[in-house]
């Protein structure tokens, strides 16, 4: 049997690994709730399976998201984690080739070089050789570039780099040893006994010309064995959980699983398959525009992983959903915010909303709800109700008095549970109406109505509503001159993609003008309301920066379908900001007679100013 | 003083105004009588200013039109006034200033005097109270505007309002609305359209809406008390969020009373929004042109608040009245009577150092 | 007890000193802009909450300031985050981030944490 005593920090490393894993892995498993349980055994015998392995090499492995996003970044992490794999895989197929019959215990393809320090005879021995060189080099590769990362992270296009943590750091360092120190004990090794290929043969003759290889080679191995011991030994407790989590984690979302209302096991696993890369970083508005550096998903996840997590740090971010929508990994990093804040806010008093009146319900076709912001900008209001009218719907305007909520703020601060009891009497309320359609012009309530309300009619955003009047020729939106460019609200991006219905009724008026940051890269005009901590400055240098990246300056207008932003890119913008329901009411009086002017009004008094 | 019986053409100093307002008709008239060549530069059709858009000025309600008459009286021998001018450049130059106008004329002036006024604000800002949206929403300006034109006060139905709602501080001490400052002259002008909507419609009711009520000129609380005991006004305090339109036109507003400390709801068949004064944007270009420092609250930055209010930077160049923030008109006309003092003192020592030592002085 | 027809009822003043204004100090800490505001009530004339269940967020300030943890206490779970508030603020005042430290002071303060 082959053996030295320089293999135990490894061996025992690896045990510990697989133990802790096991472990962990198996008590996951047993949290999970009866149906998700039974999803993930039936998921093992079906098509998934293979859909799950499939994605597994493309993303843990070859890591394809995150080549998509940035070319050097995936580099790094293909030529790591893909270039490690082929190491490890074809090693064992060359210490089986290379001795067939033998014990192969699981160290000695990881030290084959030390137990066959120079294996001629065996057949393709310069193939193996050579690839593994190879291979290495492909890894040292990957070392040194994030290496450079951690130091120069602009060369990357990243604007931001992870902090670490200090069980991060030994692992860090130790990975980073592992393959320099593997280099050394095999180049050693080939300096004494000959073998090795390209890379190891030409270092060890290199460095056996001036060191003593021979007294160096075994305290190499040593050193080597020792790196990736401790490496194993700290994954668990760093951010390379990542690695093996991963791949739990992309099983599970194969075999169905996703996240509750409240954290299962499924967030344990979403949160340790954070690889902390950073991608989200850069993704968000509030560090790249407005100028808060603690509250971005990576920090938080970090946090809720080591239990330190801050109110501010989950109570500050806009969930406008950028990250969401870049994490290679696809964490549901919004899901997992908003299990946060309802753990933080943990179980309040109960001063329900028990004593709230309510209206009665109208019997109607279709429910218009306004939505409270919508309150506060009434022309919005005032359109949407002059089309209704104008299209003869049968409609109730719901909250036409106000104090009706949705529910949705309440959710995003972080109080389900009275949030789920408002909703509940809105529910009973528009049952009760009878409707068929309910329309809302706040792509907040939107989004709670779609989502949370369990309504067996249809719910649809007034951009929707009003193309389904326009193209039934209900209403009949005219043309007006000029271009605009639309502002996707988040809460109509991303999350629920409402993207074609907007642009085709504003195609019918005015000449839409693209740009870059729209749809699933749309940004958040500053105002969100999930955030609780932002100040006026903070919200206003948001704003700014995406109405100057969407580059309005010089359009007719700038539109958008949510009150927030409209009331956001009023206070910045130099064109004017229109919700598109108030475009629809403009371009049908252009085509038909005017506004009835007020009695009373009069001309605007005249300016006597001089100049 | 100025010794006049030394005064020869030649050396008639001149002074140029721009903005023919109160302020500048004001300082014309004091500045001519001390025996200087004075321009007014006025951008509109007519002399006045803001005095044209009003009827009855407060506290003793007296009508607009005499003060406005007196004031083109004051100016009526011996100033230049050049109306409908455009200003394309401002030259500053040894002897003084040459402004240059449209249809290539110029103006040269050994000093200038600013007094180019405020901007009202925009109501259709503030758009959860519906101005432009909501047809019973009307502005203080153009209440004033219905006095003015000896119309009845009706909806825009045409119907005789009954009740008649007036928020304050409408774009005034509101950062949302980008002017933190107070108008200063909004509280009293609605106590006093108050009390003439009143005294039109005596059966209707009339409410006002306030953060604070400040009533700091002289004749300004009684004015208020009289509001009260002749006219049983109402004064809410209470600043409105928004307001509703009922489908018959009328409004409903919700406020919190917060001397009650509950929310009040009330119908309205009209709100009077009580429209801030703010800094000059329009009259914005003729500041930057003169490179003009502003103060934090957007008006134009005075040398020093008490030393020297009508200085600015610039030797030579004087401001006055509402462009260096919100004045009643009684201050308005103080400033100018002193701002005309201060500029004849520059120019009269200028003469004499003119003549001793045949050189110009200038005065920091 | 014989019955006077009368009682004495309990003072009904404020009793600043006797007050305990920890609530206010915690807000304050990270929320400082509570100082900016001046009870113009915008903010409770916008709420949505205000027409239907007894809370004002102008009242809640006050209360906080006059330190009446318990007037605090009967109202702060009834905001519903809406936002309408911070729109309506003429201070420019961080609302919704008020009622939030609020809470956030309430449940420490049943933690003895502060």
């Amino acid at each position: 049997m082959k053996f030295d005593l320089f293999v135990l920090p490894f061996t025992l490393g690896v045990i510990f690994l697989l133990g802790y894993l096991g472990y962990k892995y198996a008590t996951w498993f047993r949290g999970l709730n009866k149906s998700d349980r039974s999803k993930v055994i039936s998921g093992f015998f079906s098509v998934r399976l293979f859909r799950a392995v499939n994605e597994i090499i493309m993303e843990s492995l070859l890591h394809r998201n995150i080549f998509r996003r940035n070319r050097l970044l995936g580099f790094m992490h293909m030529s790591l984690a893909f270039g490690w794999f082929l190491l490890i895989a074809i090693g064992n197929l060359e210490s089986r080739v290379y001795e067939p019959t033998s014990m192969n215990l699981p160290y000695v393809p990881i030290f084959f070089k030390f137990f066959n320090a120079n294996p001629d005879a065996f057949p393709l021995h310069r193939v193996f050789s050579f690839t593994m060189d190879l291979l290495l080099l492909l890894v040292l590769g990957g070392v040194a570039l994030a290496f450079l990362k951690r130091f120069f992270s602009k060369a990357y296009g990243m604007k931001r780099t992870t902090r670490l943590m200090l069980g991060d750091r030994l692992a860090l360092t130790t990975l980073w040893l592992i393959f320099p120190l593997r280099l050394l004990a095999e180049s050693f090794t080939s300096a004494v006994y000959g073998g090795g290929d390209f890379l190891t043969g030409t270092f060890g003759s290199f460095l056996g010309s001036f060191l003593p290889a021979a007294n160096l080679y075994y305290p190499a191995w040593w050193a080597y064995s020792l790196s990736l011991g401790v490496f194993f030994l700290a994954l668990p407790f760093s951010r390379y959980m990542h690695i093996p989590t991963e791949v739990v984690l992309i099983l599970s979302r194969h075999f169905g699983l996703a996240e509750h209302a409240e954290r299962t096991p499924f967030t344990e696993v979403e949160i340790n398959s954070c690889s902390r890369c950073g991608v989200c970083l850069d993704a968000c508005q509030l560090s790249f525009a407005g100028g808060v550096q603690n509250i971005q998903s990576t920090y938080q996840l970090k946090s809720i992983r080591y239990n330190s997590i801050q109110p501010t740090e989950s109570f500050g971010c806009n969930m406008c959903g950028r990250c969401d929508n870049v994490c290679p990994v696809g964490i549901d990093i919004s899901g997992i915010r908003m299990i946060t804040r309802n753990e933080l806010n943990g179980k309040v008093p109960d001063v329900s909303f028990a004593e709230q009146s309510m209206p009665h319900a109208h019997k109607s076709d279709v429910i218009y709800f306004a939505g409270c912001m919508t309150h506060q900008t009434p022309s919005i209001k005032k359109a949407m109700v002059s089309l209704l009218e104008t299209a003869g719907v049968n409609y109730w305007f719901m909250d036409e008095w106000g104090g009706l909520c949705c529910g949705r703020p309440m959710m995003l601060a972080g109080h389900k549970a009275q949030a789920d009891i408002m909703i509940e009497k809105n529910r009973k309320l528009i049952i009760e109406s009878g409707a068929r359609i309910l329309v809302t012009s706040c792509p907040i309530c939107y989004k709670v109505f779609a989502k949370e309300y369990n309504l067996n009619i249809r719910v649809m955003h007034h951009t929707q509503y009003l193309l389904e009047l326009a193209e039934s020729h209900k209403i009949r939106p005219g043309h007006l001159a000029g271009n605009a460019v639309y502002h996707d609200p988040c809460e109509l991006s991303r999350d629920i993609k409402v993207y074609e219905e907007p642009r085709k009724l504003l195609g019918k008026m005015v000449q839409v003008k693209s740009n870059e940051f729209e749809k699933d890269n749309a940004l958040c005009c500053g105002n969100s309301l999930a955030n609780l901590s932002a100040d006026n400055d903070i919200r206003r240098k948001v704003t700014e920066d995406a109405y100057i990246k969407m580059n309005a300056s010089g359009s007719q207008y700038l539109v958008t379908s949510c009150p927030m932003c409209k009331k956001a890119f009023e206070k910045v913008a130099d064109v004017e900001v229109k919700d598109i329901a108030e475009l629809v009411v403009r371009s049908m009086q252009k085509s038909r007679s005017p506004v009835k002017a007020s009695g009373l009004k009069v001309a605007h008094p005249v300016e006597v100013i001089a100049g | 003083m100025l010794d006049t019986s030394n005064r020869t053409e030649e050396i008639m100093k001149s002074v140029a105004i721009i903005g023919g307002g109160v302020a500048g008709m004001e300082a014309a008239a004091r500045l001519s009588k001390c025996g200087h060549a004075v321009t007014i530069i006025e951008r509109n059709e007519q002399l006045g200013g803001r005095l044209n858009q009003w009827h009855a000025l407060f506290p003793a309600r007296k009508p607009a039109l005499p003060l406005l008459m007196s004031l083109k009286q004051g100016i009526s021998d011996g100033v230049n006034v050049i109306i409908n001018a455009h200003i394309t450049g401002i030259e500053k130059n040894e002897d003084g200033f040459a402004i240059m106008l449209n249809k290539n004329r110029v103006v040269t002036a050994n000093t200038l005097l600013l007094t180019t006024g405020f901007d009202i604000f925009e109501a259709e800002r503030k758009e959860e109270y519906g101005y432009g949206i909501y047809d019973n929403v009307i502005t203080s300006v153009d209440l004033e505007q219905v006095f003015r034109s000896g119309k009845p006060i009706q909806t825009a139905g045409g119907k005789t309002p009954k009740r008649i709602g007036f928020v304050h501080c409408v774009g005034s001490r509101d950062e949302k609305a980008g002017n933190l400052h107070c108008s200063k002259v909004c509280c009293v002008t609605a106590v006093k359209q108050a009390i003439e909507v009143k005294e039109m419609l005596p059966s209707s009711e009339v409410f006002l809406y306030y953060m604070d009520l400040r009533m700091f000129g002289r004749h300004f609380e009684e004015l208020y008390k009289e509001a009260q005991f002749k006219h049983s006004i109402q004064f809410i305090r209470a600043r409105l969020s928004e307001a509703f339109e009922n489908p018959d036109g009328s409004l409903q507003i919700r406020i919190e009373d917060t001397l009650l400390a509950k929310p009040l709801k009330m119908s309205l068949d009209m709100l009077v929004l009580m429209v801030g004064i703010q800094p000059p944007k329009k009259a914005g270009n003729i500041l930057d042109m003169l490179k003009l420092e502003r103060d934090t609250d957007g008006f134009v930055l005075q040398e020093d608040q008490y030393v020297s209010p009508f200085k600015t930077k610039i030797p030579g160049l004087y401001c006055a009245g509402g462009v260096t923030g919100p004045k009643t008109i009684e201050e308005t006309l103080t400033e100018a009577r002193a701002v005309a003092a201060e500029i004849s003192e520059y120019l009269g020592r200028r003469r004499i150092n003119y003549a001793g030592q045949e050189q110009y002085v200038m005065e920091l | 007890m014989i019955n006077f027809g009368y009682k004495i009822q309990a003072d009904r003043q404020v009793d600043y000193d006797a007050g305990n204004h920890r609530i206010f100090d915690f807000v304050r800490k990270s929320e400082p802009s509570i100082d900016w505001c001046m009870s113009c009530g915008t903010c409770a004339s916008a709420c949505t909450a205000s027409a239907s269940t007894e809370y004002s967020l102008c009242r809640l300030i006050l209360n906080a300031r006059r330190g009446m943890e318990d007037e605090i206490l009967k109202s702060v779970y009834r905001c519903r985050f809406c936002g309408k508030c911070i729109n309506a603020c003429p201070r420019g005042v961080n609302t919704r981030n008020i009622v939030y430290l609020m809470q956030l002071a309430v449940t420490k303060i049943s933690k003895h944490e502060i």
